[in-house]
């Protein structure tokens, strides 16, 4: 195996076990290195580390954590990531975060920040409201007062002072980490059999357990050698995938819905860390700089609601430029966002005429068949068409 | 004594019914005459203030799901919008809504106007942002999201950034209210609107303190919501004041007669989540049975919530629309608020137990009360049942499971009062 192979069988492993450990074990080697754990969608981590202190991405336990607590606070009807990471603080395994923060999602992920404050009242517990007014002048202004008063949480936490400079450099390397992920991200979108979407994700996601800097690392040493693959393209069909921007697909299906026959060219999977097209602005008032870029530049979501243009715009527009052929919307049971969208979507993709398959998961699922098949017949339907 | 509890209780429907009526015809005229020009908002905390100023027609999509499942014609909608690509396990509320948008808008209640204004206001329900933004996809009208930063200090306060914030987007709805009706807002008429709110809040904060009394003149969750929808749609206005001061008078007028809403009050509860419309009267005669009468309930704060001693200030107008909007309701105050709402409401209410009905439909209300039950039984005592069904959607209702779970607790809560009221009668012995 090259070295990038084994980087991410090593990985995989411990991201199919528990996804945390890494994390935990970083504050284990670092124990005076100060931890806030980012509960999906958008984090400013910048704030974080410009105040000394390592994001960590809280998104969700994976498909081996038993949830035996949590269900008797949150209904049968409720998403699994908002159970599992209760789950994950009510068995003691975030022990190992310093803050936690939430943001207004969704309703769930909302009183999951409640349900948090009380039951670890050690935990400093943050909350996020993101304007939703995208077009008022005075939405920067309200989100520099969010971020102001967010930083001065995170310097009570951590002693530091957040200095313009040092928040300046935080953007910028935060900046290098997106960018590099978007050369990842180019690569599989030009030519998906020299990097499948499990090697894609395995990649992203180690870089919201791991300092910054060691990612970036990483991912300076992987580049090259996957710039060198030259793999033979299989008859699969090509297409998008959107509605995963919070739970996480089990890495199994994500397997298994290539190897039925897909080659995905982009996604919206952790979304929350490569959250921006192009560069923040290291110049100038840095944290304009951060609310000018959630307002005008970061990329959609689902639970980012942006009345200037259509919701199934972004879609289209992904579809069209990465050439793909079909839709694929995986969407998390029980989510309510990802769930209107598709209401919206499927009358879009319709009316254009671009064929799409819509799917639901859990990240605590671990049977694929019926996923599978699902995809294997929608492949079939295209590629003998 | 039977009789005279029924005349005091229908006056206030009588006026109750004739306002609502009034208003749907007035609705119905938008919608079939083009009389006046629709703008769609939302309940939790509107700025209905600044519509009324216009004389523009408050439209409500969440009461009128809510008369769809009342009068048992909602699930046709739900199925049209599930077939549309809605998913079973979204929002119900919304589903009939969309079922009924995208037909002929007809209901057994009114014709309901196209929107000329598409007024979000996001006050907590995250749900609200894709409601409004799929019917704006869905027709012409402007959709303008007036965000509300939900309040997530520890204070429990907004910060002044959060006010600045919310009264400068009231100033562009202005703005837009303008350019819609081609008139300048008369600031003076606004102030006398806000003033009329204030009397409101002030009078349905004094009903609301009645039911401290024992017996209770009233059902605060069952008899509340004849109360709410002239508190919503007609908040504001002349009419609204004097049906206020109708009920006030007619519920302190119970108080003196030692009358409630039934024959014996037996349990106190207060009540936590939306009622389930399309079973309302068999829900209330699973209580009913008991003796049972819901002192205080959340629900009833959704659209404001003035007991609490909240007024609208009309020497600030603006100001104090974005405080009821940030502030003074329900839906915009963080999980842990509402567990204090709920603590004052059993304490002050002098409540025997807390009912959580927990709705699918609505996640905001419901998501995470398991952990709300955990408080008050192992924190608090406080005896607490958690039920489940629906806000909207009838298939979510099951009678006899619902009557098994209310049954057993009140059984236990009877043999807990008997043995409590023994051990006094042994402790005076």
């Amino acid at each position: 195996m090259t070295t990038v192979e084994n980087l991410i069988t090593s990985y995989r492993e411990s991201l199919e076990n528990s996804p945390l450990q890494i994390a935990a074990e970083y504050k284990h080697q670092h124990p005076d290195q100060k931890i806030v754990g980012c509960y999906p969608v958008y984090t400013p981590v910048e704030l974080i580390h410009a105040a000394g202190m390592l994001p960590v991405g809280v998104i969700g336990a994976g498909n081996r954590l038993e949830i035996a607590h949590a269900d008797s606070r949150f209904q049968s009807f409720v998403c699994s990531i908002v159970k599992s990471t209760l789950e994950l603080g009510l068995t003691d395994k975030l022990n190992f975060l310093d803050g936690i923060v939430f943001h207004s999602i969704c309703d769930p992920a909302r009183n999951l920040g409640s349900v948090f404050k009380r039951n670890f009242p050690n935990l400093m517990v943050e909350y996020i409201h993101f304007p939703q007014n995208m077009t008022s002048p005075h939405s920067i202004d309200y989100l520099i007062a969010e971020y102001r008063r967010l930083g001065a949480s995170y310097e009570q936490l951590s002693g530091k002072k957040i200095s313009d400079d040092r928040l300046r450099e935080s953007i910028a390397v935060y900046n290098s980490q997106r960018s590099l992920l978007r050369e990842l991200y180019a690569i599989r979108r030009e030519s998906p059999q020299n990097l499948s979407t499990v090697e894609c994700y395995i990649l992203t996601r180690i870089g919201t357990l791991i300092p910054p800097d060691e990612h970036i690392g990483i991912l300076r040493e992987a580049l090259p050698e996957l710039h060198r693959r030259n793999e033979k393209p299989k008859d699969r069909i090509k297409v998008v995938l959107e509605g995963s921007f919070c739970e996480q697909p089990p890495i199994e299906l994500l397997d298994g819905l290539e190897s039925a026959g897909c080659y995905i060219l982009d996604d919206d999977i952790l979304t929350g860390w490569r959250w921006f097209a192009d560069d923040i602005e290291t110049e100038g008032d840095p944290l304009r700089n951060l609310a000018n870029a959630y307002i005008n530049r970061s990329v959609y979501s689902g639970v980012k609601h942006d009345t200037r243009e259509p919701k199934a715009k972004h879609l289209i527009d992904k579809f069209k430029e990465t050439g793909a052929s079909a839709v694929l919307i995986l969407a998390a049971k029980f989510c309510e966002p990802a769930l209107f969208d598709y209401a919206l979507y499927k009358r879009a993709l319709e009316k254009e005429g671009i064929p799409h398959l819509c799917l639901e998961f859990e990240e605590k699922m671990w049977i694929f068949d019926k996923a599978r098949t699902e995809v294997e017949t929608f492949v079939e339907s295209m590629l003998f068409d | 004594m039977e009789k005279e509890k029924t005349s005091y209780q229908g006056q206030m429907h009588l006026l109750q019914k004739d306002m609502m009526g009034r208003y749907f015809e007035r609705v119905t005229r938008a919608a079939e005459a083009g009389e006046g020009k629709a703008v769609y908002m939302l309940i939790s905390g509107n700025p209905v203030e600044l519509i009324q100023a216009f004389d523009l027609i408050p439209v409500y999509p969440e009461i009128d799901a809510l008369q769809l499942a009342v009068k048992k014609s909602a699930l046709p909608f739900i199925q049209k919008a599930e077939e549309l690509g809605y998913s079973m396990d979204n929002c119900a509320y919304v589903k009939a809504d969309v079922g009924l948008f995208l037909g002929d808008r007809k209901t057994p209640f009114a014709t309901i106007p196209l929107p000329s204004l598409i007024l979000c206001n996001y006050v907590g329900c995250n749900v609200y942002l894709q409601w409004f933004e799929h019917l704006a996809e869905y027709c012409s009208g402007e959709l303008y999201n007036l965000d509300i930063p939900f309040l997530r200090d520890p204070s429990g306060v907004p910060s002044k950034e959060d006010i600045v914030y919310v009264v400068r987007q009231l100033e562009e709805v202005i703005e837009i209210c303008e350019r819609l009706t081609g008139k300048k807002l008369d600031y003076a008429r606004l102030k006398a609107i806000v003033s009329r709110s204030s009397e409101t809040g002030d009078m349905w904060s004094r009903i609301k303190a009645l039911t401290k009394n024992i017996p209770s003149p009233f059902d605060a969750y069952f008899d509340s919501v004849t109360m709410m929808a002239p508190l919503y749609c007609l908040r504001g206005t002349e009419e609204g004041v004097r049906f206020f001061e109708t009920a006030l008078k007619e519920m302190e007028e119970k108080v003196r007669m030692g009358t409630g809403p039934l024959p014996e009050e037996r349990f106190r509860f207060i009540i936590e989540g939306p009622p389930p419309w399309p079973y309302l009267r068999t829900f209330r005669d699973l209580f009913s049975k008991w003796g049972a009468v819901a002192v205080a309930s959340t629900y009833s704060t959704v659209g404001g919530l003035w007991e609490f001693g909240f007024r609208h200030d009309p020497n600030h107008p603006l100001e104090s629309i974005a405080q009821h909007m940030l502030q003074w309701n329900v839906t915009n105050r963080n999980f842990l608020q509402r567990y204090q709402q709920i603590r004052r409401y059993v304490e002050e209410w002098q409540a025997d137990a807390l009912v959580i009905h927990s709705v699918k439909s609505c996640r905001l209300f419901s998501a995470g009360q398991g952990d709300m039950r955990e408080y008050f039984t192992k924190e608090l005592n406080v005896p607490t049942l958690l039920i489940e069904s629906d806000i909207e959607d009838p298939r979510y209702f099951s009678e006899a499971q619902l009557k098994n779970r209310i049954d057993a607790f009140f059984e236990s809560l009877e043999h807990k009062k008997i043995l409590h009221a023994g051990a006094e009668a042994g402790g005076a012995a």
